[in-house]
């Protein structure tokens, strides 16, 4: 392995990910799929900001027990409510109190369990407002998409803005299928998570074109290779800044999911922590295995791309055959075919993979 | 681009124009003392409630409606005596933010939207009778305001009155009936015309005829209202002092007298925001805190009202509010202003009771079966314009709905706090670890880069803390938390360019450093632009919290770009002038080892 990291550590590594994008498709269509269908089956467990709900906290005294609090606010509102513990302190989850059940909820466990009357935390959401939250998200969404279409069309061009947007989709969608399937609750906390992942992914997507659009900018004129190869070289160079730039941006992150889990429960920064967390390693692998296999099945439908991947074919199929005749001739390995032509060769080596 | 020569003649004057900035920020935030930003309610304790506007159309509201529904809200918040709350629009919805808990009471008031009734005026005195000098207690004409001793702003009004017909003495506090009476004009029938005049001046005389006598039952105009018989005297005495003396007050609840007699509607809370028993006479102040009145059950719903616009009397080019009714509301109307026109002053006026005071009093000049109304006064555009919606409305311009309610008590609030800034320091401390580790010498400019990042971003938070309101909150501390890794990632761009460029091998380090800077600087922008386009997106259409972080992510991908300019790029300038890194020291991160050999795909690179 020390093999490995030290070629990682030097940047000297060299991976198809383009020519491999059936693979990637497949894996991605596949865990869509799942993910899809872990939203239809098991739907996603919604925070009680999307129900309406009241959330209490307070310290956790010594001595106090779930089944102690779960009595004492059940004798007030008349139902089980959820009560978890939070770092240092219980969360109770009920139905939507008024301000009155409220202050009464909170003189009680007061009460009960020596705590200030004001130190008992308390909010109350309306049942509507997650639905708005929600509703407000989705145009955030709609109208990010469309600014990041047109910027990235300005900056770059149309089909990487595509891909990048398809990448996108494809991170919102497995995000919401990793939370499915687990039943992390998702809270307005999670969808602004969700709506950060967006710039993040798009993030490493854009270096990544950065450097494609370099490295094809003088690319045709000699048929050396196709725009696939070009790309996938251009992401090789690459892939050292993407898993750079990710993991510095994941750490911080897990510092927070870290923090916020152990020392805090659940919250605001859990939540939050949480999704961009899973995001942004979803991200990582789409600006990757999706954005740029996605660019490049795009930009080889382009006549000028098309003609020259024939053109770098038909090379390459010559020199197949000199290299062949050579080895007739003379029995010599194709080693001792030199200079510009032993890059062929590896090129052409490297597409059979 | 520029020559090399001038180029890394620069890198010094750079870095001082940025030490320059961070010591202005610096110097700032030493002289405001402002060394601790201010903190959010959830992390310091506090409760905040956000109100949803609720519209009839599912449009969005106004901004001129919200702006106005916020001031109102704001008046109600300070009204009930709760000291540092503050009221603000974000995009939509009304945030009200109350440092410390069991607020909830107070917050019940806050955002209901009040109904209009009217009812019959039964008893109306100016609003205090404290005994007073003349020319303390003498109000200046500002309604609305809350009523304060201001002698110099009291002077004015105190000598304009005295023009008025039988104004003397007792104009004093009635002189605010009467600025209320002024403002406060006749409804008429809407297809009169010609009688604004008379109108007004009726309101006038009505006002003070109410605040006075009542038609001469006992004392003269001038004997009841605030004492006015003996102005140079203090005067204490009970007759003068009793607000309803010479007022007619059968059929009124006795306890309602007691309650007229004690009721201060000069105090900040004159009962804003009271929900009023339709079926009961009450006890209410005015508006604007200058008159008190006994009024009767209500006769006619606000929800009666079809409509209130306001415009120009054509022929007078005069402010007018036209009010129409529905049918049952338009009987309701017609029946009440049949009864009580022909009465004695105050009871011929009828007051329109909104969120627990009386916003206008008008006198019924005749009876109005029309079902439809013209308030004329002393309006303007503006005042015109609020008397309308109010009417249509209610006392808020908009109807709101509570979306939510949050209260945070201290030590949560601590906790939040410490969670955050213990994740921050966390997250930046396996950012410098894995900076370090992995670039070891480059990583080194990398952290400084951080560190210089952190601190123009304590100074600037510091000091928009101070001078613009910002409060530092939860969502802030993780939108700057995960920047760090936008920081980061600047860095990573440029160093990656800097080290493909030595790879390419034919250029020395200082070279490959501007190379590296121009190409790495374009990719920098293009993706500090992709998440500064997140964060304002994500500010302008998000709801509580969002916008928070999202304002701390645009804040540090701008932040990003200073440091990268200013610092990174300048201090790389003058390392690659250093032997340690120019002859790729084993721990410089740029040494020949570290590069490995060039890899045939980068051949072809190089050659294509």
């Amino acid at each position: 392995m020390p093999g490995v990291i030290s070629r990682l550590y030097r940047g000297d590594i060299d991976i198809d990910f383009v020519g491999k994008r059936r693979l990637w498709y497949g894996l991605s269509a596949f865990l869509m799929a799942v993910s899809i269908l872990g939203v239809l089956i098991h739907g996603l467990t919604l925070g009680v900001e999307f129900q309406g709900g009241s959330v209490l906290d307070f310290a956790r005294t010594p001595g106090s027990s779930v089944e102690q609090v779960r009595e004492t606010v059940r004798d007030i509102v008349g139902h089980d409510p959820i009560v978890q513990e939070a770092g240092r302190n219980w969360r109770v989850t009920t139905q939507s109190l008024d301000g009155d059940e409220v202050s009464k909820v909170q003189t009680a466990v007061a009460e009960r369990f020596g705590v200030r009357q004001e130190q008992v935390s308390s909010q109350v959401i309306g049942a509507t407002w997650g639905g708005e939250v929600a509703h407000k998200a989705w145009i955030g969404l709609a109208v990010f998409m469309l600014a990041i279409m047109l910027y990235l069309s300005v900056a770059f061009e149309w089909r990487m803005a595509l891909a990048a947007i398809v990448a996108l989709v494809h991170d919102l969608v497995i995000t919401a299928g990793v939370y499915a399937w687990t039943g992390f609750e998702v809270t307005p906390a999670t969808m602004l998570g969700f709506l950060t992942i967006l710039g993040y992914s798009l993030y490493d997507a854009v270096v990544v074109f950065d450097m494609i659009k370099e490295v094809t900018g003088n690319l045709g004129a000699s048929a050396k290779m196709t725009y696939t190869q070009a790309a996938n070289d251009a992401l090789s160079h690459t892939l050292i800044r993407s898993l750079n730039t990710s993991l510095t941006a994941i750490l911080p992150v897990a510092a927070i999911l870290f923090v916020g889990t152990t020392l805090l429960g659940a919250g605001t920064l859990k939540d939050l922590s949480l999704a961009l967390f899973v995001g942004m390693v979803v991200g990582t692998y789409s600006s990757l295995c999706v954005a740029t296999p996605i660019l490049v099945t795009l930009k080889e439908r382009e006549p000028k791309w098309r003609a020259l991947a024939k053109r770098v074919a038909a090379k390459q199929a010559s020199a197949a055959k000199a290299a062949a005749a050579a080895v007739r001739d003379d029995g010599a390995a194709p080693a001792a075919v030199a200079g510009s032509r032993n890059v062929t060769i590896t090129d052409a080596k490297r597409r059979k993979r | 681009m520029a020559p090399p020569k001038s180029s890394q003649s620069r890198p010094g004057r750079t870095l001082l124009t940025l030490l320059a900035l961070i010591l202005a920020m610096g110097a700032t935030v030493a002289l405001q003392k402002a060394f601790v930003p201010k903190f959010g309610l959830d992390l310091a304790g506090g409760t905040t409630v956000t109100l949803t506007p609720v519209t009839l159309d599912g449009k969005a509201p106004s901004q001129e409606s919200l702006d106005r529904a916020v001031n109102i809200i704001r008046a109600r918040v300070n009204g009930t005596g709760i000291s540092d709350a503050e009221v603000a629009k974000a995009n939509e919805n009304i945030v009200i933010q109350i440092p410390g808990v069991g607020q909830s009471e107070a917050l019940k008031l806050v955002s209901t939207t009040a109904e209009l009734r009217m009812r019959q005026v039964l008893a109306m005195a100016p609003a205090k009778m404290e005994p007073q000098q003349l020319p303390t207690e003498a109000p200046a004409p500002d309604p609305g305001m809350s009523p304060s001793t201001m002698p110099s702003a009291a002077r004015k009004p105190s000598g304009a009155p005295s023009g008025g017909p039988g104004a003397t003495a007792s104009t004093t506090p009635a002189g605010r009936a009467l600025a209320s009476a002024l403002t406060a004009p006749t409804p008429s029938p809407a297809a009169r015309t010609g009688h604004r005049a008379g109108a007004r001046s009726g309101a006038k005389g009505g006002a003070k005829r109410g605040a006075g006598s009542d038609s001469g039952s006992e004392g003269g105009p001038a004997a009841d209202a605030g004492g006015g018989a003996t102005p140079s005297a203090p005067p204490s005495p009970e007759s003068a002092d009793d607000p309803l003396a010479g007022q007619d007050t059968s059929g009124i609840d006795p306890a309602l007298l007691t309650e007229f007699r004690k009721i201060d509607c000069t105090a900040k809370n004159r009962g804003q925001g009271a929900q009023d028993d339709p079926d009961k006479q009450i006890v209410a102040c005015s508006d604007d805190g200058t008159a008190r009145y006994i009024l009767d059950k209500a006769a006619v719903q606000g929800t009666e009202i079809s409509g209130a616009t306001a415009g120009t009397d054509p022929t007078t080019g005069e402010w007018i509010v036209q009010v129409s009714f529905k049918s049952k509301g338009a009987s309701q109307f017609a029946d009440i202003t049949r009864r009580i026109t022909s009465l004695p002053a105050p009871r011929n006026q009828l007051a329109n009771v909104l969120d627990g005071v009386v916003v206008v009093a008008p006198t019924i000049e005749e009876a109005i079966p029309g079902g439809s109304a013209r308030i004329s006064g002393s309006f303007n555009q503006v005042t015109a314009t609020e008397l309308a919606d109010q009417l249509k409305y209610g006392a808020l311009p908009l109807k709101f709905k509570q979306g939510s309610v949050e209260s945070v008590s201290s030590t949560l609030g601590q906790d939040q706090l410490r969670g955050g800034l213990i994740s921050g320091a966390l997250g930046l401390l396996v950012v410098v670890i894995y900076l370090l580790l992995y670039y070891r010498g480059l990583g080194v400019i990398g952290v400084a880069s951080l560190g210089c990042a952190t601190i123009v971003t304590y100074l600037t938070v510091a000091v928009i803390s101070y001078n613009a309101g910002f409060r530092l909150s939860l969502p802030h501390i993780v939108g700057l938390v995960v920047s760090i890794g936008i920081t980061a990632d600047s860095f990573i761009v440029y160093f990656e360019r800097v080290r493909d460029e030595i790879k390419e091998g034919h250029r020395t380090l200082r070279s490959a450093v501007e190379v590296a800077w121009r190409r790495a600087r374009r990719t920098i922008l293009v993706a500090d632009a992709v998440m500064f386009i997140a964060a304002v997106v994500l500010y302008f259409l998000a709801v509580g919290g969002v916008a928070g972080f999202a304002f701390a992510m645009g804040l540090t991908t701008l932040i990003d770009i200073v440091v990268v300019f200013l610092f990174t790029k300048p201090l790389m300038t003058i390392a690659a002038r250093l032997r340690f890194f120019a002859k790729g020291h084993k721990l410089s991160g740029l040494d020949a080892e570290r590069m490995g050999r060039t890899s045939p795909a980068e051949q072809t690179l190089q050659e294509a």
